[in-house]
């Protein structure tokens, strides 16, 4: 009975290894993939010069870069205080009533609308009856409806797993609720919260689709929020449909995996730091 | 039933007791019997099985004290262990007074008596069935009967001053006589003295079922 | 003296189902009073309704009077905040914030207002050593509160609570996670605490009630049986019900 129980065990573990390995073997080899084919047709024009267009690809990147990161700052500037004040109002002061029953629901379903749905929304609604036209600001605001119930649920799900005794410990010491809610819970949610919002950034740099229809083709540098613009996650689209320039696809795609990269060392970094903060003052 | 081994251990307390208690009163029959019939065998064993009582209590103390460390009893309960130790005080004093009448007994050895004794016996019967009836009292916690029988202890002192005045005359007109009429008075003192201490034991009983301690009532001489 | 907190006839329900009945207490200033009774009896609720932590729950609703120094807490227009701060809650659980020891103390005043640096500092002081907890904690003011121990974590909430300066501190069961030690530890602060406070303190732990506490109140299902001063209570109660209670001999 014993030996029988062991080499289930032994099996289930190395299953259990196997899978593991095969999940970081593939990350490695998409990686590894893309870096390698496209590293050699990164260099100093590629980087610092637009794409003029052609069949060939010919150009480089830069105003995609720039378009990204236009677009990532708009899109988490206009999301992160609605998503969190969504959420403290959920988490906090919403009554459980069929109301609020009714919108955690809707929140849920629109979860899961894909994400080109919500392209054409934001064409609809802010490209055209807005007249914001093709612009990063349309753009933003698609993304950051298709991103809110997302990070609202993070969110909210972070507070609620703040324990309901350190709540009660503030109340007694003669707090507010709100008090409550930014000295106590805010701040004990804070992984949760930034863990949401690093999710968030890999997906507004990586949505292609709502943003081919809201923000554009345009391969010009953008300068201002009302410009068009395209990003990288658009330009490799681009790349690998219009062109046959694989090479520097590959290589927009290693560009695109460096900036995410980038991105999660440094909110990790800056997560870590409000955590060391947040076990000293507020 | 919650607490049922506790109540057990306080039911075998109160049974202890009463073997004790009967030890007792069979000490205080035996001996003024020997004083009566001469019989200084009796005495003699009443001498010894003293410390057969001394050690009863001794053995009932110590279960007292398990219980208080192990139990922590409160209230009703507390008010009994506590009573109950007092009660073996009383209850070994009254062995000791019993064996001193046996002493006496054997002091007077094979004396002529000095008059017919009908008023020792009296008392020590009395306080016999005060004693008996005192400890039903305290193990069915009936503090009517207890202060009821606390009231008869002014019987026996009664019946001490009655031997009292009478031995005094005798002494008074003969004073051969002084020697064997001071030992029948101790006997006497020694029955009155266990009745004293059965009104403290009835206290006691007042004290577990209503939690006060009434020493007003006790007299002494 | 008059009591410092009285309440009268206070009915208490959880939507329709009613824990608390005809309560009528009178709490003396600068006692401790120990709250008794079975599990679900409650001395929790009527402990939470004096410092109207009842109010978080929904459907909870009081009727009644409850007077601290004479005034109704539950009347319209009383500061629930400043209710709290004059009457204070240590919880059953330890709950330290996930803060420094230094930022749990001054938590409190700094919540009501207080900014400057040097009085704060002075606060978290005063408090931890008013809270027993000075001496093994001075020179790790910026250690988590989590790291401490379950008894010092208990402590830092009773500092925490004594920084805001109350005049009633409130404990539900706060030794019932500790271990013998420790309790007795907080047990020997109440004495010392009470002389500047009055302590109302629910516990289930019999010997706890006997020994820290100088008046004690007897709940059983909502209502109080009996209540009067601990040694009393404990040699000779009056009511049948108290006495099978403490005896441990409740059916």
């Amino acid at each position: 009975m014993r030996v029988a129980a062991q080499t289930t065990q032994k099996l289930a573990f190395g299953l259990i290894w196997g899978a593991g390995g095969i999940a970081v073997a593939v990350l490695l080899l998409l990686i590894g993939y893309v870096v390698l084919k496209g590293a050699p047709a990164i260099d100093f024009e590629f980087l610092f010069t637009p794409p003029r267009g052609g069949l060939g690809g010919e150009g480089g990147i830069s105003s995609c870069i720039v378009s990204t990161l236009w677009i990532v700052a708009v899109t988490m500037l206009l999301l992160t205080p609605l998503g969190l004040g969504a959420a403290v109002y959920m988490a906090e002061y919403a009554p459980e009533n069929r109301v609020v029953g009714f919108i955690r629901y809707s929140v849920e379903l629109l979860a899961g609308v894909p994400s080109i749905v919500f392209g054409l929304f934001g064409y609809a609604v802010f490209v055209t009856v807005l007249s914001f036209r093709f612009s990063i600001l349309s753009g933003a605001l698609t993304l950051v409806c298709l991103l809110l119930p997302f990070l609202t649920r993070t969110a909210e799900e972070a507070m609620r797993s703040v324990p309901r005794a350190q709540r009660e410990a503030a109340l007694a010491l003669g707090a507010t609720k709100w008090q409550v809610v930014t000295r106590v819970v805010i701040p004990a949610a804070m992984p949760g919260i930034i863990t949401g919002v690093i999710l968030c950034i890999g997906r507004t740099v990586s949505e292609s689709a709502p943003l081919f229809v809201t923000m554009g083709g345009s391969s010009g540098m953008p300068d201002g929020i009302m410009s068009p613009g395209r990003t990288l996650a658009v330009h490799v689209f681009y790349l690998a449909m219009e062109t046959n320039a694989l090479e520097k696809a590959l290589a927009t795609g290693a560009v695109l995996v460096v900036l995410i990269l980038v991105t999660n060392l440094l909110t990790n970094s800056i997560s870590k730091r409000l955590q060391a903060k947040m076990m000293g003052a507020r | 039933m919650p607490r049922e081994s506790y109540d057990q251990h306080l039911r075998e307390l109160q049974d202890d007791l009463l073997v004790l208690s009967s030890m007792v009163d069979k000490a205080i029959g035996r001996s003024v019997t020997a004083l009566k019939e001469r019989d200084l065998e009796l005495a003699k064993q009443v001498v010894a099985d003293d410390a057969k009582t001394d050690s009863k209590c001794l053995e009932i103390e110590e279960r007292c004290v398990q219980l208080i460390v192990t139990q922590a009893p409160v209230a009703g309960d507390l008010r009994l262990i506590i009573s109950t130790i007092h009660l073996l005080d009383e209850l070994e004093r009254i062995g000791d007074h019993a064996e001193g009448i046996a002493k006496i007994a054997i002091m007077i050895g094979d004396e002529p008596p000095l008059k017919p004794l009908i008023d020792i016996p009296r008392m020590a019967e009395k306080a016999r069935d005060m004693l008996r009836r005192s400890l039903d009292a305290f193990v069915n916690r009936d503090a009517k009967a207890a202060m009821q029988i606390s009231a008869e202890d002014d019987v026996v002192d009664g019946l001490y001053d009655q031997v009292y005045r009478e031995l005094l005359m005798f002494m008074l007109e003969d004073p051969k006589t002084i020697t064997r009429a001071t030992r029948l008075i101790w006997v006497a003192h020694n029955l009155e003295r266990c009745a004293d201490r059965v009104t403290n034991i009835c206290e006691r009983t007042v004290y577990t079922v209503t939690g006060r301690l009434d020493k007003s009532k006790t007299s002494s001489y | 003296m008059d009591p410092k907190i009285t309440t009268r006839n206070v009915d208490f329900f959880y939507g329709s189902v009613q824990a608390l009945r005809g309560v009528t207490i009178d709490i003396r200033e600068h006692y401790i009073t120990a709250l008794i009774g079975p599990s679900g009896c409650g001395k929790s609720t009527f402990l939470r309704s004096l410092n109207r932590m009842n109010d978080t729950i929904h459907g909870a609703r009081l009727e009644g009077d409850v007077l601290i120094d004479g005034t109704d807490i539950y009347k319209n227009g009383v500061d629930v905040v400043e209710l709290r701060q004059r009457v204070g809650m240590v919880f059953q659980q330890p709950n330290p914030f996930p803060k420094t020891i230094y930022e749990n103390v001054v938590f409190g005043p700094r919540v009501l207002g207080e900014t400057d640096r040097t009085k704060l500092d002075h606060i978290a002081e005063t408090s931890l050593k008013a809270a027993g907890l000075w001496d093994e904690v001075k020179d790790e003011l910026r250690k988590s509160g989590l790291a401490l121990s379950g008894g010092q974590q208990q402590r830092l909430c009773i500092a925490r609570a004594l920084a805001v300066e109350p005049e009633v501190i409130l404990m539900d069961e706060p030794c019932s996670a500790l271990d013998p030690l420790s309790t007795l530890r907080i047990e020997e602060l109440m004495q010392v605490l009470k002389r500047d406070y009055t302590i109302v303190i629910v516990t289930h732990n019999m010997q706890q009630a006997a020994r820290a506490s100088d008046w004690t109140g007897f709940f059983l299902m909502g209502e109080l049986i009996e209540y009067g001063e601990t040694a009393e209570i404990f040699s000779r109660p009056v009511d049948k019900r108290t006495e099978d209670y403490i005896t441990g001999r409740f059916g």
